[in-house]
């Protein structure tokens, strides 16, 4: 939708309505970073201002280092994120090969599978994959906490319609030329639809970044928490009663996901309606 | 001989089209067992479960039928529970709708700013809402709070926003449309993009000269479809509401913001009335399950008549 030059009273609108969201959306980031940065003394104070006269920030953010792991909580973040977005593809590549490519009996009955896998939300699935992981001693575990997603049947879906918009003389070439199936998936195909497989690698790292709900069931040692988790049970410690450190903490949890966005902020949304919408 | 080359080849690419066929089976068998280990079965066993009196733990159960969805129904927490979760969903979803989509015209409608604005708004779905909960409470606090602070410095009455009972579930439903305003805006952002510059041409040619006009003719009509997949996605999020509640009110004061998943985490990983929890996980599915079947419905019907 392009509009021609709005006149300028319509442009001005436009601003002072974006101007008046872009406030709400950023008002609760702006007060975080604000109280990270005062000593407890201005904190509170009862009259407002947004920086502070005295600087508290060197403290507080070395306090919510010292008195939380919070680089332990982020060093799990990555290796949970990392592991489910590599064993994600590892597992459903194939997959989406054999149902966009090969023929083999009951291919559209596993399709189904895939479809009705589709609709069951991963809270569903928690208190079951709690009781499994209690048996077989996966609680408290890496492993736990990757455990429920490194199968996504978004992810076989998703990859098997890319594949299948491939052209067969292309794998049929491949064949010619003594590749294997696997080779196939990973060589050509998997590098032809990287702009599915990087919209995924996003969506999943976004919402297991973010997740509270299965850490907050899977995990209770905190070297094990993840960052959300880890800023859960430093919250219950501070008991809102030094605002400073608690900020400071949720800024630098915060950061990494913020700082990647809008460093990569084209690739980023380009990623995130494809994948939506597909 | 050059004939038969290519009936050779014609045969050799025959043969190469059928690949041997447990290659299929092979490939798609660690996705279908750990489909069938980590969502079919244990979707199943839920079901199973909720018609069971299992307490987590106990050596025993015994089958129990519906009872403990009649349970549910007469569970006055429970009745608050989903009653809240309702009343969340319908303040969230059509307030995210509409605020997102007119932030995504705005933007739309001019040149400049636009990827600043779009990143703005973008950033509460990337920032984890655990710890943004956590600057909300700061920003709610009754004492040093800024929205406290600010309704002193206006001589208006101020409130215990996160304390009381009339103000917490509102309060969570304005955290909840700001974290998905940005995720509705992206979203109508792309259906913006997809429709074609002719028709706004077309429009004009036809007497639609206004902004409002070619607004009304062109633009909201052609977001049709794209809006109803907006609706659902942004319903679902918000029936899966957890993280504030966990963080900052625990379904209190009382049972005041108590909302459906967070009852579904304290009966199974809390109490673990397994057999209960599972009962809440069920509506919880249909609910989800009907959502997205809806929708599907939707997206089939606009495929056979395109």
């Amino acid at each position: 939708m392009t509009y021609r030059p709005c006149s300028k009273p319509a442009a001005a609108v436009r601003h002072v309505f974006l101007l008046v969201t872009s406030a709400f959306i950023l008002l609760p980031f702006v007060w975080m970073v604000s109280l990270s940065m005062k000593p407890a003394s201005e904190i509170f104070q009862s009259s407002f201002s947004l920086l502070p006269t005295h600087w508290g920030a060197v403290d507080n953010y070395s306090a919510a280092l010292s008195s939380a792991p919070l680089l332990t909580y982020m060093v799990n973040g990555v290796i949970v994120c990392f592991s489910i977005v590599v064993l994600q593809i590892v597992i459903s590549a194939p997959a989406a090969y054999a149902l966009a490519k090969l023929d083999f009996m009951g291919r559209d009955f596993l399709f189904g599978l895939v479809l009705i896998s589709l609709l069951i939300p991963h809270q569903v699935l928690a208190l079951p994959l709690f009781i499994i992981a209690y048996k077989v001693g996966l609680l408290d575990s890496y492993f736990g906490l990757i455990l429920p997603f490194i199968v996504s049947p978004f992810a076989i879906f998703l990859l098997r319609q890319c594949f299948k918009s491939v052209p067969e003389d292309v794998i049929h070439a491949a064949r010619l030329d003594g590749l294997s199936d696997l080779s196939i998936i990973w060589r050509i195909l998997l590098p032809m639809a990287s702009p599915a497989v990087a919209a995924l690698s996003i969506l999943t790292i976004v919402s297991r970044w973010n997740d509270l709900f299965w850490p907050s069931i899977a995990v209770s040692s905190e070297q094990l928490m993840p960052p959300p988790l880890g800023m859960m049970a430093f919250a219950n410690v501070e008991a809102g009663t030094d605002y400073g450190p608690l900020m400071a903490a949720a800024v630098i949890i915060v950061s990494p996901l913020i700082l990647t966005f809008l460093i990569a902020q084209r690739a980023f949304v380009r990623g995130l309606t494809d994948g939506a919408i597909k | 001989m050059i004939a038969l080359r290519k009936v050779i080849l014609r045969f050799q690419i025959e043969q190469v089209r059928k690949p041997i066929s447990w290659a299929g089976y092979l490939l798609s068998l660690p996705a279908a067992l750990l489909l069938l280990a980590l969502f079919l079965l244990p979707a199943a066993s839920v079901v199973f479960i909720s018609m069971t009196n299992w307490q987590f733990g106990a050596d025993d159960l015994s089958f129990i039928g519906g009872q403990n969805f009649l349970s549910l129904f007469f569970d006055h927490d429970f009745r608050t529970s989903l009653w809240n979760t309702l009343s969340y969903v319908l303040i969230v979803v059509p307030s995210t709708f509409f605020i997102g989509l007119t932030i995504a015209i705005a933007i739309e409608a001019g040149s400049s700013l636009r990827t600043f604005y779009r990143a703005i708004h973008f950033l509460p779905f990337m920032a984890t809402l655990a710890a943004m909960a956590l600057a909300w409470e700061a920003l709610l606090h009754p004492t040093i709070g800024l929205i406290n602070q600010i309704l002193t410095a206006l001589h208006l009455p101020t409130e215990n926003w996160l304390r009381d009972e009339r103000t917490v579930l509102p309060v969570l439903a304005a955290i909840g449309i700001w974290q998905n305003l940005g995720f509705a805006m992206i979203l109508f952002l792309a259906g913006l993009k997809a429709i074609p510059q002719e028709l706004y041409d077309a429009a004009e040619i036809d007497g639609a000269d206004s902004w409002f006009d070619r607004l009304t003719t062109v633009t909201l009509p052609l977001l049709g479809p794209v809006s109803m997949f907006i609706l659902i996605t942004v319903a679902v999020r918000a029936f899966e509401a957890f993280d504030t509640v966990q963080i900052l009110t625990q379904g209190g004061p009382g049972r005041s913001s108590d909302m459906l998943l967070y009852s579904l985490y304290r009966e199974s990983f809390r109490y673990l009335n397994t057999g209960y929890g599972a009962a809440i996980t069920v509506v919880f599915l249909v609910i989800i399950v009907g959502l997205t079947l809806f929708q599907a419905r939707l997206f089939e019907r606009r495929i056979h008549y395109t």
